[in-house]
C-alpha cells in the first residue's frame, strides 16, 4: 500500500468529458493492494471507461463480495454508490438492487475465489436471469489474501510459488457464462488496456448480462515461472481475437479497414462496436461456435481474449418479468396498493 | 529514440528547472528542504557557497529560477524561491564560524580586481582561501558596487550588504576603496600576475531631446541619482516627478521619489506595459505605491520656462508588427501629450564605459559595440592576463549573472596563475543517492502540498513611504516559510528507471497523478511525443526513454510536469523505479567543495 494520497494536482492539459469531469474525478482513494497488482490496472481501466462514456458517477452502483478484487471498488468511482457484500453474495445483492431500481448502471466486481468457489451458485443464477449488469471477475488464480493457495480457476498443472503442482481441473467462468445465457461475454488481461478499456465500455453499454473474465496477475503469489496467470505467461499465450472501438450513437462511422477485418455491431442502446478482427472467420454472434473455439484453443494452451460473444438484441431480467417501465422503488403507494375495490374485482374474476 | 543517457550530468540537471535556470546553478530544492526542516544556517551556507550573497539576492534577485519552476506548470504560480532564500539569511543566526578561515600562507601570486561589485567580490571569495594576494580597487568609498549604490535601501537594508560583503573582506583581500583606476596600461605595468575587470555598466544612457540642456538642473540620470540618494548626497525631490524608462532602475527611481517628497510620481514608457523590462513584481510594487505607469509615449521635448523645467511632451504611439514579427512603434496621430513636472529621472538604459582602457595594449575591442572581446567560457580577454566578468563582460545583466561570471573567471584566474590551460574546465561534482528508507518511506517529504503561493507581508504603506530606509518587504516568518517551502516539488529527487527490473504491470502508469509515464512502441521523438498518456507538447522538456523492454515497447517518461511524488516507485512491485536525490555541484576555484558538502548533511 501507499501512505500518501494521490496528489490532486493533475496534468494541465487533462481533458474534460461532456459532463465537465476529468478522468481524475472518477478515481477513488489510493489503493491499499500490493504494489503492481493487476487489479489496480483494472480499476484504472474502469475509471477510463466511465470517463470516456460520460457516465455520471451517481448513476453507477458498484457491488462486490470479499477478496482482493472485492476491495477494489473503493479505489475507483469515489462518487458512486457502493455495496461491499458478503463473500460470494454480490450477485444476489446486485440482482435485488437491480430489481428495485433498474435505472442505475450496475457494476459487479468479483474475484476467482468470490465467484468460482463460494459464490459459484450465485454467479450462475445471475447469468441465467440475465441481470442487466457488468460482471467483472478479476481473475488471478490464487487466494491472495490467504497467501496464495490455488483457486478454482487455477489451471491444472500450474505451479504454485512454492512449487506445488495443481491437480484439480480449472473452472472456466467464460464457458459457464456462455452456457448460462450471458448476452455479452469477453475475456481480457489487466496488462492490455488497449483491449480492456473498450471492452468494459462496450459491456457498460450492453443492456443485459455482460460478463468479463479479466486475467489479473497476482504479483505477490502468482507471477512466477510455472504460473499460468503471470504477466509473462499471459503475454506469451494471449491469442487476442479482436480489439474494439466503442462509438456512441451520434458520431459518424467510417470503416477504414479491408473487408473481413472489421465488423460493426450495433448494440440495442444505439452505440456501435467497431470490431477489429484478428481472426476473420470468428463469428461473435455464434454462442455454440464460441464455446467450441474456446475449448479448442484452451487445449492448445492458448488464452483467447477479446469480445467472445455478443447478442445485439439482448433481453434482461426486467424484460422476462415484465416489470413496469418505472423503477419499482419509484412507485408510490397509489400504484402499489390499488385498493379494496380493485381486490374485489380481481377476486370476482376468479370465482 | 535512443535510450536516455542519465550518466550525462546535464540530463538530470535540466530536470531541476530552477537550478538549471540559475546562472550560478544554486541547488534550490536542497536548500528549500533544509528551510522546511528549520536548518536555516545549513540552507544559508549552500546558498553562500553557490551565489555568495544570499541575503542580498533573497531580496533583489531577478529570479530566473521562478519562471522556470515546475510548480508554475502544474498550478498557477512558482515556489517563492527568492523569498525563501531570504528566510535562510534572516534566521541563520551566527554563521561566522562556518566561513572559510583567512588563509595563513600566501601562494605568491598577486591579482588586481577592478571594481568592488558582485563579480569582483565573487572572484575574491573564491580565490582568497587559496592564498592569492588580492587587491580590490573601487572608486566608491565602500565595497558592494551597484548592490550598494543603485539598489534603494527600502529594498535592501545596508546591514545586509555590510554583512555579506564583510564575509568576503574578512578573508583578507586588500581593499583599496576610493581609488579609481584610470589606466589599465598603468595597472598592467604593476606587479600583478593577472587582472580581473568587474567594473559593471556604470553609465546611464541620456536622452538628448530638445530642452535637455536648458532644463538640465531638474533632469537627472537614474543610476547616478540613485547612487547619490544611496550615499546621502540627495535627500529630496520635487512634488511632481516623471520617471522615464521601463526597467528595474526606473522602478527604483519612482519608488525612491515617493519617499523623498514626490507626491505625483509617474512612470512613462515608450513600449507597452507588458513589454517593460522591469520584473512584474517590481511593477506591482510601484503601482501599489500610487505610481501610475503610462505606456506607448515617446519623449519629445523637455518644456522649460527660462531654464526652469515645467513639463514634458510625448508623442502617442502604438505597436505594429511586421511580417518578421519585429515591433515598430508608429505614431497614432493623436495630439502630443503634455505632463507637468518639477523633476525628471531618466532611466532608459545603462551602458558600458571603458575610457580607462587604452586601445593599444593588446586588448581588442569589438568594433560594433565598443566592448572588449571576452571569451564566453573562460572570461579571458585577448590580453591573456586580463579577465572580465559581470556587466563589464557582456553588457548589463544582473547580480546573479555577475556572481556566475565571477565563479568562472576565478577558475580561469586560478588556472592561469598556476600555468594551466584556462580552456580546460573542471567537471561538476555529481552525487546521486537513493532516498528509499523503507517500503513506503522516503528521506524526503513526498506528500504534495496543495497550497497556493504565499504572499510576503509588506510594511504598512504609510509608514513605508515616510522613511526611505524602512524595508518594505518584511519577509516570511518561520511558519509561512515552512508552508511555502512545502510547495517545492523536490525536482532534484529523480525518478530512476531500471529496464531490467520492469515487468510492465502498468502500476506506475495508473498511479502517476500527472500522466507522465507511458509504455509505447519506439519511434522518432516527434512521433513518440504524440503517443504518450498525455501528449508531450513542451519541447523544452526531455523525454526519459528506456531500452526496449520484454514486450519490445519502451518506457517513455515526459519530465515536463512530473511532481516527483515518488508514487511510481511506491507502486512498483519490482523496484524498477527508484527515487534518487541528484546533487550537482558546479566546479568552483575555492576549496569550498569538501567543506560545504558537510554542511548539507
Amino acid at each position: 500500500m501507499t501512505f500518501i494520497p494521490k496528489p490532486k494536482l493533475h496534468h494541465p492539459d487533462l481533458q474534460k468529458n461532456a459532463l465537465g469531469f476529468t478522468r481524475r474525478d472518477y478515481e477513488g482513494p489510493v489503493s491499499t493492494l500490493c504494489a503492481g497488482c493487476g487489479h489496480d490496472s483494472i480499476s484504472a481501466a474502469i475509471v477510463k471507461a466511465c470517463f470516456e462514456l460520460d457516465i455520471a458517477p451517481h448513476r453507477v452502483a458498484k457491488l462486490s463480495g470479499i477478496g482482493c478484487s472485492s476491495k477494489t471498488p473503493t479505489y475507483f468511482l469515489g462518487a458512486s454508490h457502493g455495496f461491499n457484500s458478503v463473500h460470494g453474495r454480490m450477485p444476489s445483492v446486485l440482482t435485488g438492487a437491480n430489481l428495485a431500481n433498474k435505472d442505475l448502471i450496475y457494476l459487479g466486481v468479483s474475484g476467482d475465489g468470490d465467484s468460482a468457489s463460494i459464490g459459484l451458485g450465485q454467479f450462475a443464477h445471475s447469468m441465467r436471469r440475465g441481470v442487466n449488469m457488468v460482471y467483472i471477475v478479476e481473475n488471478n488464480g490464487v487466494y491472495g489474501l490467504t497467501k496464495g493457495q490455488f483457486s478454482a480457476t487455477s489451471d491444472k498443472g500450474a505451479k504454485s510459488k512454492r512449487g506445488v503442482v495443481n491437480s484439480d481441473e480449472a473452472i472456466d467462468l467464460v464457458g459457464m457464462a456462455l452456457q448460462l445465457g450471458a448476452t455479452f461475454v469477453g475475456r481480457s488481461f489487466s496488462g492490455d488496456k488497449a483491449q480492456l478499456v473498450p471492452l468494459i465500455e462496450a459491456a457498460l453499454k450492453h443492456e443485459g448480462a455482460a460478463f468479463i473474465d479479466c486475467i489479473s496477475p497476482c504479483v505477490a503469489f502468482n507471477n512466477h515461472e510455472g504460473s499460468t496467470k503471470s504477466f509473462d505467461y499471459v503475454r506469451e499465450h494471449n491469442a487476442a481475437l479482436n480489439y474494439l472501438d466503442v462509438i456512441s450513437g451520434r458520431s459518424e462511422i467510417t470503416v477504414d479497414y479491408a473487408p473481413g477485418e472489421v465488423e460493426m455491431v450495433t448494440q440495442h442502446d444505439g452505440s456501435t462496436l467497431k470490431l477489429r478482427k484478428l481472426h476473420p472467420s470468428y463469428d461473435v454472434h455464434d454462442r455454440v461456435a464460441a464455446l467450441t473455439y474456446m475449448q479448442e484453443r484452451a487445449a492448445m494452451g492458448e488464452i483467447v481474449t477479446g469480445l467472445l460473444y455478443v447478442d445485439p438484441n439482448p433481453r434482461d431480467m426486467h424484460g422476462y418479468l415484465k416489470t413496469v417501465d418505472r423503477p419499482l422503488n419509484e412507485l408510490s403507494d397509489d400504484a402499489l396498493i390499488p385498493g379494496g375495490s380493485a381486490l374485489e374485482r380481481l377476486n370476482a374474476s376468479l370465482r | 529514440m535512443q535510450p536516455t543517457d542519465i550518466k550525462d550530468p546535464d540530463y538530470f540537471h535540466k530536470v531541476v528547472d530552477c537550478q538549471w535556470a540559475c546562472p550560478a546553478h544554486t541547488p534550490v530544492p536542497e536548500y528549500i528542504r533544509l528551510i522546511a526542516d528549520g536548518r536555516y544556517a545549513d540552507a544559508f551556507m549552500i546558498n553562500w557557497k553557490s551565489n555568495v550573497f544570499p541575503g542580498v539576492l533573497g531580496r533583489t534577485c531577478d529570479r530566473p529560477c521562478e519562471p522556470a519552476c515546475r510548480r508554475g506548470r502544474v498550478e498557477d504560480e512558482p515556489v517563492a524561491i527568492c523569498r525563501l532564500k531570504r528566510v535562510a539569511a534572516d534566521y541563520k543566526g551566527d554563521v561566522s564560524g562556518r566561513m572559510p578561515p583567512k588563509p595563513t600562507t600566501r601562494n605568491g601570486k598577486k591579482i588586481a580586481l577592478v571594481g568592488a561589485g558582485p563579480a569582483s567580490l565573487t572572484v575574491a571569495r573564491d580565490l582568497a582561501p587559496l592564498g592569492y594576494h588580492l587587491v580590490v580597487y573601487d572608486s566608491d568609498p565602500r565595497a558592494g558596487g551597484m548592490i550598494r549604490s543603485q539598489i534603494p535601501k527600502f529594498r535592501l537594508p545596508e546591514e545586509v550588504i555590510d554583512e555579506e560583503v564583510g564575509y568576503i573582506t574578512d578573508l583578507g583581500p586588500e581593499m583599496r576603496l576610493g581609488q579609481r583606476i584610470d589606466s589599465l596600461k598603468g595597472l598592467l605595468e604593476e606587479d600583478y600576475d593577472a587582472i580581473f575587470v568587474g567594473t559593471g555598466a556604470p553609465r546611464g544612457r541620456d536622452l538628448p531631446i530638445p530642452g535637455r540642456v536648458e532644463a538640465a538642473a531638474n533632469i537627472h540620470i537614474g543610476i547616478d541619482w540613485l547612487s547619490s540618494v544611496s550615499f546621502g548626497h540627495i535627500s529630496k525631490i520635487g512634488k511632481r516627478v516623471i520617471v522615464l524608462g521601463g526597467g528595474n532602475t526606473a522602478m527604483d527611481c519612482c519608488r525612491s521619489s515617493r519617499r523623498l517628497g514626490g507626491e505625483d510620481v509617474k512612470v512613462i514608457v515608450r513600449s507597452g506595459f507588458e513589454e517593460m523590462k522591469a520584473s512584474p513584481w517590481e511593477k506591482e510594487d510601484a503601482i501599489g505605491e500610487d505610481i501610475p505607469i503610462l505606456n506607448f509615449l515617446v519623449p519629445k521635448e523637455f518644456k522649460h520656462d527660462n531654464g526652469k523645467l515645467i513639463g514634458m511632451t510625448f508623442e502617442k504611439v502604438k505597436a505594429e508588427y511586421d511580417a518578421r514579427g519585429r515591433r515598430n512603434l508608429v505614431p497614432t496621430g493623436e495630439p502630443d501629450h503634455f505632463f507637468e513636472c518639477d523633476d525628471v529621472l531618466v532611466a532608459v538604459g545603462q551602458e558600458n564605459a571603458f575610457p580607462w582602457i587604452e586601445r593599444d595594449i593588446g586588448l581588442e575591442f569589438d568594433d560594433r559595440w565598443d566592448m572588449p572581446k571576452v571569451d564566453e567560457t573562460t572570461f579571458q580577454s585577448t590580453h591573456p592576463k586580463v579577465f572580465f566578468g559581470g556587466d563589464a563582460a557582456f553588457g548589463p545583466k544582473n547580480i546573479i549573472w555577475a556572481v556566475a561570471h565571477g565563479h568562472q573567471a576565478a577558475i580561469s584566474l586560478h588556472k592561469f596563475c598556476q600555468g594551466e590551460d584556462v580552456a580546460d574546465r573542471p567537471p561538476p561534482m555529481v552525487n546521486i543517492t537513493s532516498q528509499k528508507m523503507g517500503i513506503h518511506e522516503w528521506s524526503y517529504d513526498n506528500n504534495i502540498s496543495l497550497d497556493l503561493r504565499f504572499k510576503v507581508p509588506h510594511r504598512d504603506k504609510f509608514a513605508a513611504l515616510k522613511d526611505i530606509k524602512a524595508e518594505v518587504e518584511l519577509g516570511f516568518d518561520d511558519k509561512l516559510a515552512f508552508q511555502e517551502a512545502q510547495r517545492c516539488l523536490n525536482c532534484d529527487v529523480q525518478t530512476i528507471f531500471s529496464d531490467k527490473l520492469c515487468i510492465e504491470c502498468d502500476a506506475c502508469v495508473d498511479i502517476c497523478p500527472v500522466d507522465s509515464i507511458s509504455f509505447t512502441e519506439n519511434g522518432e521523438e516527434a512521433d513518440v511525443r504524440t503517443r504518450l498518456s498525455a501528449p508531450a507538447t513542451n519541447l523544452t522538456q526531455d523525454l526519459y526513454v528506456s531500452k526496449p523492454l520484454k514486450t519490445g515497447r519502451i518506457m517513455a517518461k515526459d519530465e515536463d510536469v512530473c511532481l516527483h511524488c515518488g508514487l511510481c516507485a511506491e507502486r512498483c512491485p519490482t523496484g524498477a523505479w527508484d527515487m534518487e536525490r541528484f546533487l550537482i555541484d558546479v566546479a568552483q576555484a575555492g576549496a569550498f567543495g569538501a567543506e560545504n558538502a558537510c554542511c548539507s548533511k
